[in-house]
């Protein structure tokens, strides 16, 4: 297995995880580990509990179970910081929001409606242009596009830093090209820095190409581990069908 | 108090001399900015209906201050509208997908009840002022009121505001970034029930909800970021507030109605604007 830039200590770990509503269980008994440095897909089919998993860690639903990040520094385990990227932004469009002025909601104590000071604009600017879109800074939110989105979402998700990055579904409202460039971004961020990565799709492609192990989920984990491995197993096969 | 009149003398207008419509000015002053900035997120959040359903809840607020022997129904008006309001926002998160039949429902519930309590045994006339609203009774004690929720609501602006946005925006990414959303919004759920209950006597239940939505709705068309927002909604609030008010003075009008007519006003103006724009 390839660790991009895994040291094998930081790991983020999912004892007995299970979700109930009212007396139905969405999830139950949910155990994994997320490395940092790699990126881990996590698939399924639909109302398979991919959603309920990612609330349950965003800490949006209760949960029984543990959820815990062991740091390699000290070695000492505590919850994780968590860098999220939307699936869906279903936000009023009209919404008089600038790019600015949603970052540094993000990040300063300072009221956005006072307005932005200049080198705070400075500094949005060289944190988006790592991701090459630094021009968006003054862009009305409801103006971007489904990739430019994502983009700012994902410099806003990497700042601070987070143990775990969660991507839901970022596929929904990008040309193939954009999708291309996101993935490829997202593997540089794997490689640059110490984080783990979740991923949730349903692009078994895209997931074969940039994906270091795969989850497959109904209700609770029926397979996990390399890509291939995963793919060939029988759980696969009658969630997916045979993959070309 | 006595300073302030005093000050007010030196315009230069003719309906300022009277004692009433001084009030009435400061009122104004004091309410439309809090509206204006509350209406900002209540139109993000698409809660328009929503705070419509608490102006409804006025009367059942009224007829529980009655049947308890209060001598200010405010108190149980404003206690009444803060659990519908945290109610109703219980409603909301929980996703069912009909949220608007179930406000519904409330909205009905709260103004039928409190019609039938008050109307029994036919006293009912004496609280139909608060439908179209009397600006003109605004007693000092009042605006003291207001002006201190004024002050509380900017200073609870600067703390949860960027909160309130990312929630509004998207609440798993704001939960991500360890906001807890459901005290964020009802704290401003709380904001907003305070500020219709203490100026709906003045305003009017049937003018309430245009006096928070429309200077938000009108700055909206033409603002480009947070800022322009804030400073547009203020600026169309107090200019509806004031000039609705000395039109009803000049035209013996509702001043709630007479504000709703001119924002709605302005309200047009910043659409065309729009459509030029864009």
């Amino acid at each position: 297995m390839i660790n991009h830039n895994s040291c094998g200590l930081c790991r983020i770990d999912i004892e007995n995880l299970s979700v109930a509503s009212g007396s139905t269980i969405l999830i139950e008994d949910i155990n994994l580990s997320l490395h940092c440095g790699e990126l881990t897909a996590l698939i399924g089919k639909n109302g398979a509990g991919k959603t309920t998993l990612l609330r349950a860690i965003l800490g949006e639903r209760n949960y029984s179970g543990k959820i815990s990040f062991v740091s390699h520094e000290d070695g000492k385990i505590k919850r994780p910081s968590i860098g999220y990227v939307p699936q869906y932004m279903t936000f009023d469009k009209s919404t008089p929001v600038s790019v600015a002025d949603f970052m540094l909601a993000c990040k300063s104590k300072r009221p956005v409606w006072l307005g932005n000071r200049k080198d705070d604009i400075e500094k949005l600017k060289e944190r988006l242009s790592v991701l090459d879109c630094a021009e968006l800074v003054d862009k009305r939110m409801g103006d971007l596009s489904g990739g430019e989105l994502q983009r700012v979402m994902l410099t806003c998700a990497l700042d601070p830093m987070p143990d775990l990055l969660i991507l839901d579904e970022p596929v929904s409202g990008i040309d193939v090209n954009g999708l291309d460039l996101f993935y490829k971004m997202v593997s540089s961020i794997r490689d640059k820095y110490h984080i783990a990565i979740l991923l949730v799709s349903h692009d078994l492609g895209l997931i074969k190409k940039y994906a270091d192990t795969v989850i497959l989920l109904d209700k609770t984990v029926v397979a996990k581990g390399e890509i291939d491995e995963v793919f060939s197993t029988e759980a696969f096969k009658s969630a997916f069908g045979y993959l070309e | 108090m006595e300073t302030i009149y005093s000050i007010l003398n030196l315009l230069p207008f003719e309906f300022i001399q009277y004692n009433f419509m001084k009030n009435a000015l400061i009122a104004v002053l004091f309410v439309s900015p809090l509206f204006a900035l509350l209406g900002t997120m209540a139109v993000n959040d698409k809660m328009a209906f929503f705070s419509d359903a608490l102006g409804h809840s006025v009367f059942t607020g009224i007829a529980i201050g009655v049947i308890l022997g209060l001598q200010n129904p405010v108190i149980s008006m404003l206690a009444f509208a803060v659990i519908l309001g945290l109610a109703i926002s219980r409603v909301k998160e929980s996703g069912t997908a009909s949220t608007d039949t179930i406000i519904s429902v409330f909205s009905s519930i709260s103004i039928a009840l409190g019609i039938v309590i008050l109307s029994r045994n036919g006293g009912f006339a004496k609280y139909t002022s608060y439908l179209t609203g009397d600006i003109l009774t605004v007693r000092p004690a009042e605006i003291a009121a207001v002006f201190v929720t004024l002050v509380i609501a900017y200073i609870l602006w600067i703390k949860i505001y960027n909160n309130l946005l990312l929630v509004s925006i998207n609440q798993s990414f704001a939960s991500s970034r360890g906001i807890n959303c459901r005290l964020t919004e009802n704290i401003f759920v709380v904001m907003v029930a305070a500020a219709v209950m203490l100026s709906v006597k003045w305003i009017g239940i049937l003018t309430i909800n245009s006096l928070l939505i429309l200077p938000a709705a009108a700055a909206r068309n033409i603002a480009l970021n947070s800022k322009q927002y804030h400073f547009y909604s203020l600026f169309i609030g107090l200019f509806s507030g004031i000039a609705g008010l000395i039109l009803s003075f000049y035209a013996d009008t509702s001043a709630g109605a007479s504000m709703v007519l001119v924002s709605a006003g302005v309200y047009f103006i910043t659409l065309l604007i729009k459509n030029k724009i864009r």
